[in-house]
């Protein structure tokens, strides 16, 4: 009973701020939001060119279907889910057949090696004292830029799950892609780093 | 049975996903067992698990930088906007 009372004016009052409708002011975009998406961007794509394009181009997709802004999200809100279209978009394009060509095999695809490694991708043995400057600059340098002879879309990929530490679902979900289909790629990405550093750091 | 014992390339692919401690337990049998057989991806993980030691040094300096679009650019994308509102 004495319940029943007090529920209507609860009720009331926390309804008072869900009805309110967000509204866009593009003016303002650049200014409030493109700190954070271009942040949100680079830690996706890690490509300062390309992420300022891509946040480019969310502002004008964002003036296109402005008039199908509901007021539900919030502005930001909206602007995140046509920017994280606009990833997927980016990398389904690098995934098509551009990408395909630039793998590197390190396993034999076929025949009665079939899953084995190839002779000259195959690890050599590391000196012993390998790990001793894990914190070395020209280490990092050299990493960055075995890194970057990745195919695009390894090097996406590898950089969200290993350097911004994304979860695999999240990653699967942001890319549209299988966990499976993520283990592989990282597993490819890892495969030709280990070459790639061995030839230029470890076995240096 | 015989799904027991796993090539180089399955193997090394366990040994990847064990480095964000996303194997299986049946995974994990899977790789000794491989091991037993095979030098090269005994050596393969020794060095993945130093790799994965200077990707996290490497990490921890790349996610401490913060990014930001220049002031040019900001005003560029302004401008085009504005072009756009008129």
């Amino acid at each position: 009973m004495f319940l029943k009372i007090f529920i209507p004016s609860l009720v009331q009052n926390q309804l008072i701020p869900v009805t309110t409708k967000h509204t866009l002011v593009p003016e303002k975009w650049v200014q409030s939001y493109s700190d954070y998406l271009y942040n949100y961007t680079i830690t996706r794509v890690n490509n300062d060119e390309l992420s300022k394009d891509l946040v480019q181009e969310t502002f004008f997709a964002g003036l296109k279907s402005m008039k199908n802004f509901q007021g539900m999200a919030s502005e930001r809100t909206w602007l995140i889910s046509i920017l994280k279209r606009k990833i997927i978009d980016h990398y389904r394009k690098i995934n098509s057949k551009k990408g395909k060509a630039e793998v590197r095999m390190n396993f034999y695809k076929d025949g009665e090696n079939e899953g084995e490694w190839i002779e000259e991708r195959a690890p050599n043995s590391w000196s012993s004292d390998a790990d001793k400057d894990i914190e070395n600059g020209e280490l990092k340098n050299t990493l960055e830029e075995c890194i970057g002879r990745l195919p695009e879309k390894y090097g996406m990929v590898f950089k969200m799950k290993t350097i911004q530490g994304f979860e695999t679902e999240e990653i699967c979900k942001e890319l549209e892609i299988t966990p499976s289909n993520l283990w592989v790629i990282i597993h490819r990405a890892r495969t030709q780093l280990r070459k790639c550093m061995e030839d230029n750091w470890f076995n240096n | 049975m015989s799904k027991l014992f796993i090539s180089c390339d399955q193997a090394t692919t366990i040994c990847d996903k064990n480095q964000y401690g996303e194997a299986t337990v049946l995974d994990k049998l899977k790789l000794g067992l491989h091991f037993l057989r095979c030098k090269i991806c005994k050596m393969y993980t020794k060095q993945n698990a130093l790799l994965s030691r200077v990707f996290g040094v490497y990490a921890d300096e790349k996610c401490s930088e913060k990014k930001y679009l220049s002031v040019e650019d900001k005003q560029e994308i302004e401008e085009k906007i504005a072009e756009k509102l008129n």
